[in-house]
């Protein structure tokens, strides 16, 4: 019963939460998406806190969505000894940045009247959530050994599972509760994009890399023209 | 040919006193509100000096603007390629902090009636604007106002950096300490950095009247245009988490108004105009070399009275009665006929679309003998209000600001204001101009009606003369762009668009 609610129920809420007031938040207060970002007030903790943490988290999740997308790919890529050694080894190291710069982050919010004054409570809970995923999925990787290959047994045929909409929890059921921690505390994450500053993750502005340097926008050309 | 039509700006130096009355109007009508108390889309520097944020003039620190690329020459922002800027998204590592402006503060003020009886006055602290916590006043927007000869202030002007120490010394000589006003709002630009830093393309030019607008819907906080512009003219509300910029008070100017800054004008120094410049030679004018910028940004302004520059701008959509007021624009009087009016800052390479007419400065007179002396051992009338070489602002230090380094371009422009001055005494006092002053007038290149229009125009304009602009269209306002009988048969009033079924 405890693992329908956590691998099923809690995944589908998540999402259907995310989509649904995501899209809300966007059709009606299109102004709160921001990155709201506080560089202007302080900027010499968190040259170290966002570089770190940004770069890291992003090839970290990049990793867990290719492996569970492309599964055969991964197992490809692992084929070797040393190749496993060498992804480990990265997926630790990069865990370990990402904490420093979440810690940073934080320490920087507590210690900083400027930062201080710009943080709001849903900072603060996404701040705690989003160290303790990546507190737990350190603990995972290094207590549970070859999570590179292991996630292609139990994770990622879970989530499979879960998008075909015929969810199966026995792929996961016999985990470690600190690994169970951390599938829950993705979705956990998800649920929070509509409710914090994470929807900023959502308007990567990818287009700047093709858009004409000069923008003009003409009022009248829209309007009703004899 | 491609016709745009730009609502620009000329600031007449000699005329301004410095008194900051544009800031405060600006600033009471905008940017009172929290997250933008620091900012002033209007502020007046002192020249020399180190202006706001300090030093916003070294690029070398804030990376602002243009430059072209050592190999092809072609022009990149000097910040990053596309690239690099997505690169430091998360961290952008020339972007001013709040200490480069100044942390905005207030007063206890209500300590002064509620702190109880006692044995000392009570006072009212300075608080935080953005902590709310006490604080010291460290820096101020104008805190370097009429410091020069400052060794903290205006000898830290990055404007002095091509100086000789001879000529920095000349400069800040307590007998003949100079300095002028410099008015700042936002340029306009034609090929602006902030529009093209913006990744995720919140920043635009209107086409109808070129002003640039942050639309904050799109905005999401990445602070790019902030360190794109080269005149720190882009703000980031800390409260709000999105940019802001001069609006150029379009709210005002399309109820027909002028500008605040504009309006409160204690000196007059404004005038507001339309210019007509042809978009298909942006890359032209910003490609040449430093020393022909000026020369360049001037020749893609157009006669607004060429036949074929009319219908090139009517079939783009400019509205005629802006082409009308293109036609007795001010602006392009000073800028383009009389060449009067210099870009600030034009080796930034985004074609700032307001101008600045150099100041002449009073005369500083010598005691002579108990008396003062203002012609300076000179029995030449034409000596009487200087020559270019007893120049008490350098050339070279008036080229570094107006004209990309260009001495010759601000020689031209005083030779000019020397003529009208010397013209408009021997009118007065002769009657008519005699030898001398026809050979001033022949090196600076004018006539006698030109020397007598620029005098009119600058010394005694009315309001009318100096703000030449008709109500812009509203967003949703019909009246300008067709005729209203016709759109109400298509749409009914209330509706842009026609109103057709299923579309």
């Amino acid at each position: 019963m405890a693992d329908l609610v956590l691998f099923v129920a809690i995944p589908y809420a998540a999402v259907v939460v995310a989509v649904v007031l995501t899209l809300y938040r966007y059709a009606n207060n299109r102004f709160s998406y921001s990155s709201l970002s506080s560089q202007l007030l302080e900027n010499s903790v968190l040259s170290w806190a966002s570089v770190a943490w940004h770069y890291a988290i992003l090839l970290i999740l990049t990793a867990h969505v290719l492996a569970a997308l492309f599964p055969g790919l991964w197992a490809r890529l692992l084929g070797g000894q040393v190749r496993l050694y060498v992804i480990e080894i990265t997926g630790m190291g990069l865990a370990l940045i990402a904490i420093i710069g979440m810690g940073l982050f934080i320490w920087r919010r507590l210690t900083n009247p400027r930062a201080r004054a710009v943080t709001s409570t849903g900072d603060w809970v996404l701040l705690a959530v989003l160290l303790a995923q990546v507190v737990l999925g350190f603990i995972t990787a290094f207590v549970y050994r070859w999570g590179a290959l292991w996630y292609l047994q139990t994770a990622a045929p879970w989530l499979e599972s879960l998008v075909r909409l015929n969810p199966d929890t026995s792929y996961v059921a016999l985990m470690p509760w600190v690994i169970k921690l951390h599938f829950v505390g993705g979705f956990v994450t998800i649920a929070l994009i509509p409710f914090t500053r994470l929807s900023h993750a959502l308007t990567i502005p990818v287009s700047y890399l093709w858009r004409p340097y000069r923008l003009v926008i003409w009022n009248r050309r829209q309007a009703v023209r004899e | 040919m491609n016709i745009r039509a730009q609502v620009s700006m000329v600031f007449h130096l000699d005329k301004c006193i410095g008194c900051h009355t544009c800031s405060v109007s600006c600033k009471n009508i905008w940017t009172d509100r929290q997250g933008a108390e620091y900012m002033w889309w209007n502020n007046v520097e002192t020249k020399p000096g180190t202006g706001y944020p300090v030093r916003w003039e070294d690029q070398e620190k804030y990376k602002g603007g243009w430059e072209k690329k050592p190999g092809n020459g072609q022009l990149q922002l000097k910040m990053n390629g596309r690239l690099g800027m997505l690169g430091n998204i998360f961290f952008n590592p020339h972007l001013p902090s709040l200490d480069d402006y100044y942390e905005p503060w207030t007063y206890e003020y209500e300590n002064l009636i509620n702190a109880p009886a006692g044995d000392d006055q009570p006072t009212a602290r300075p608080i935080s604007l953005v902590t709310g916590h006490p604080m010291e006043i460290k820096r101020g927007p104008n805190w370097d106002d009429d410091l020069s000869g400052s060794e903290v202030y205006a000898a830290n002007d990055p404007n002095l950096d091509g100086m000789s120490d001879d000529e920095r010394q000349l400069m800040f000589e307590v007998e003949r300490l100079v300095f002028f006003y410099l008015p700042r709002i936002c340029n306009h630009c034609l090929n602006a950095g902030c529009v093209a830093a913006c990744p995720s393309g919140a920043i635009y030019k209107r086409g109808e009247d070129g002003i640039v607008l942050v639309n904050q819907d799109v905005c999401r906080g990445w602070r790019m245009c902030i360190t794109g512009c080269p005149y720190k003219k882009v703000y980031y509300n800390w409260s709000t988490g999105k940019s802001e910029k001069c609006i150029l008070c379009y709210p005002r100017l399309e109820t027909g108004q002028a500008p605040a800054c504009f309006h409160s004008c204690v000196g007059r120094i404004r005038y507001l105009g339309v210019l007509l410049y042809d978009a298909d030679r942006l890359d032209e004018a910003v490609g040449v070399d430093d020393a022909a910028l000026v020369r360049a940004q001037r020749a893609i302004i157009m006669d607004p009275h060429d036949p074929a520059v009319v219908a090139s701008a009517k079939a783009n959509g400019v509205p005629d009665a802006m082409i009308e007021a293109a036609q007795q624009s001010p602006v392009y009087r000073f800028v383009k006929e009389w060449e009067l009016a210099l870009p600030l800052h034009p080796e930034f390479r985004t074609l700032p679309m307001l101008f600045y007419v150099p100041p002449m400065l009073p005369l500083q007179a010598i005691a002579n003998d108990g008396r003062l002396d203002v012609t300076q051992d000179s029995e030449e009338a034409a000596d009487y209000f200087g020559t270019l070489e007893k120049a008490r602002l350098p050339m070279r230090y008036m080229a570094r600001l107006f004209s990309a380094g260009n001495e010759e371009e601000v020689a031209a422009v005083y030779r000019k204001l020397i003529a009208v001055r010397v013209y408009r005494r021997a009118s007065t006092i002769a009657g008519e101009p005699d030898a001398d002053t026809r050979k001033v007038l022949a090196a600076a290149g004018l006539t006698a009606d030109e020397a007598q229009a620029i005098f009119e125009l600058t010394a005694k304009p009315t309001f009318d003369e100096r703000f030449v602009v008709p109500p812009l269209a509203r967003e949703v306002a019909i009246e300008s762009i067709m005729d209203p009988f016709t759109h109400k048969t298509k749409a009914g009033f209330g509706f842009r668009r026609e109103a057709k079924r299923g579309q």
